[in-house]
């Protein structure tokens, strides 16, 4: 249980997709602007990781080599298009706000990242538990981005106002360069130099010696 | 090693080296056959969902309009295009458009359109008309309404509630921004030829609106749908009833 507990926790903290791999990013980018839109584009990551990863993983003794990418591929793809009809169903409104980019989590780098590096390789319910992981270590970088965004950005959070602006009679003068994707490039990036400098083994210092094989992934 | 059997057959497909040319396309048709099986079944089963949704968002986008109009409900009305009268029941008929005359490139359209009109009082003066107006643009059906002042020449406003246009560039045609672009540009001149267009840097001309850089053909699927829209093969019998009511 121990290995699954830390299958599950590693990818959050200590080996978190967006840190450490920087992948992901582009969602990251485009989505974190309120904290809302951040959150349902994680909780669809989430589920199109875990469920891809654990079925992939499932049928991973029969799939083909010569075409697994594409049996990946057109497992993540059915999913997102499945998670994208029940947000238009039944989340209308953000779904209209998240616009392309929920179909855009078939080229999300984690998602082929851990089914190709981890899913191929390892059981079923190990693959489940390493796809809520990265989900959940996707989703703390877009919160904390999402936060610091919408905070500084508009003066809410979740929509309720905490900073009065002042177009609203307050004090708050919302910063524009926080309503710009540019912006989240920014706060990754200091980010990502804050966890490096306070876990130097991640920087990429001993480059260019590639990493080792069961970890390589693609960016994006 | 083919069976009759299913169990056994399938057991030997199994069986196979995963490099043989049986197993591989036997596991590409297996993954295609019940993950097309997956979403097909979803969007059969969520379809009445969507359908909800999107004519919820078409109504709220009147509701508004009629709120930064300010003044009350507008009634809902069924116009026979052709003859402009209206009329009680819709028959869902459709008439196809010869290629020359379907300046939104619609294929065909529907013979009964359902308006909003805003008047004072039962009977009385009209106020707003408010007319669904739909039409292609660069990649996808552009689909909104269009509200007209009192004097039908009169742009009141123009929303898009409806469209797959490119995101950041077509798509701003639903951006408050770009909409409100529209409202006090003159549809017509005053002898009623329909001038209103989108072109690059406008200017302040009265027929003139000012498209969005990178979406020339979004631009252009506008000025289309609104001439094909207030010509004579869409509203224009109906604009003409109700011009000649104002003036009488």
């Amino acid at each position: 249980m121990n290995i699954h507990n830390r299958t599950l926790v590693d990818p959050i903290l200590v080996k978190n997709p967006v840190t450490l791999h920087v992948l992901g990013i582009c969602s990251a980018l485009a989505v974190t602007s309120t904290l809302v839109t951040a959150l349902v584009m994680s909780v669809s990551l989430i589920v199109v990781l875990a469920i891809s990863s654990a079925t992939i993983s499932l049928i991973r003794k029969h799939i083909p080599q010569s075409i697994r990418l594409i049996v990946q591929i057109t497992i993540i793809a059915s999913l997102v298009i499945v998670v994208d009809m029940l947000l238009q169903a039944y989340l209308f409104s953000i779904s209209k706000r998240l616009s392309v980019f929920v179909s855009l989590i078939v080229t999300n780098c984690i998602v082929l990242g851990r089914a190709e590096s981890f899913a191929m390789h390892n059981s079923p319910l190990a693959s489940l538990l390493d796809g809520i992981g990265n989900g959940l270590g996707y989703t703390l970088i877009l919160v904390a981005i999402a936060t610091v965004r919408e905070l500084f950005g508009a003066g809410t959070l979740m929509n309720i106002t905490i900073l009065q602006t002042t177009a609203d009679g307050g004090w708050f003068t919302p910063l524009g360069v926080m309503a710009l994707p540019a912006s989240a490039f920014f706060l990754l990036g200091l980010l990502v130099w804050a966890v490096r400098t306070i876990r130097p083994e991640q920087a990429e210092l001993n480059l260019p010696q590639p990493p080792p094989q069961a970890e390589q992934e693609e960016r994006s | 090693m083919m069976k009759a059997n299913p169990i056994s057959w399938w057991r030997s497909f199994l069986a196979l080296p995963n490099e043989n040319m049986t197993k591989t396309l036997g596991m590409a048709l297996l993954v295609a056959l019940s993950c097309s099986l997956l979403v097909s079944i979803t969007a059969v089963l969520l379809k009445p969902l969507h359908m909800a949704n999107r004519l919820g968002h078409g109504e709220k986008h009147i509701l508004e309009i009629m709120d930064s109009l300010g003044g009350g409900l507008p009634t809902k009305r069924l116009v026979e295009l052709a003859s402009g009268q209206y009329t009680d029941v819709d028959p869902n008929t459709r008439t196809d458009l010869p290629a020359e005359r379907d300046l939104a490139r619609l294929g065909s359209r529907e013979d009964v359109a359902t308006v909003f009109e805003l008047r004072d009082g039962v009977g009385g003066k009209l106020k707003l008309l408010i007319v669904p107006v739909r039409g292609t643009g660069y990649k996808s059906t552009l689909k909104g309404y269009l509200a007209l002042k009192a004097d039908l020449t009169t742009v009141a406003a123009l929303t898009f509630y409806e469209h797959d246009e490119t995101p950041g560039l077509g798509s701003r045609i639903d951006e408050a921004e770009w909409k409100a672009l529209w409202p006090g540009k003159q549809v017509a001149d005053e002898n009623g030829a329909i001038l209103i267009e989108v072109v690059k840097d406008a200017g302040a001309g009265r027929h003139q609106v000012d498209g969005i850089s990178g979406a020339t053909r979004t631009g252009t699927g506008i000025t289309r749908l609104m001439r094909f829209w207030l010509g004579a093969d869409g509203y224009g019998p109906y604009l003409a009833r109700l011009r000649a009511e104002a003036g009488a």
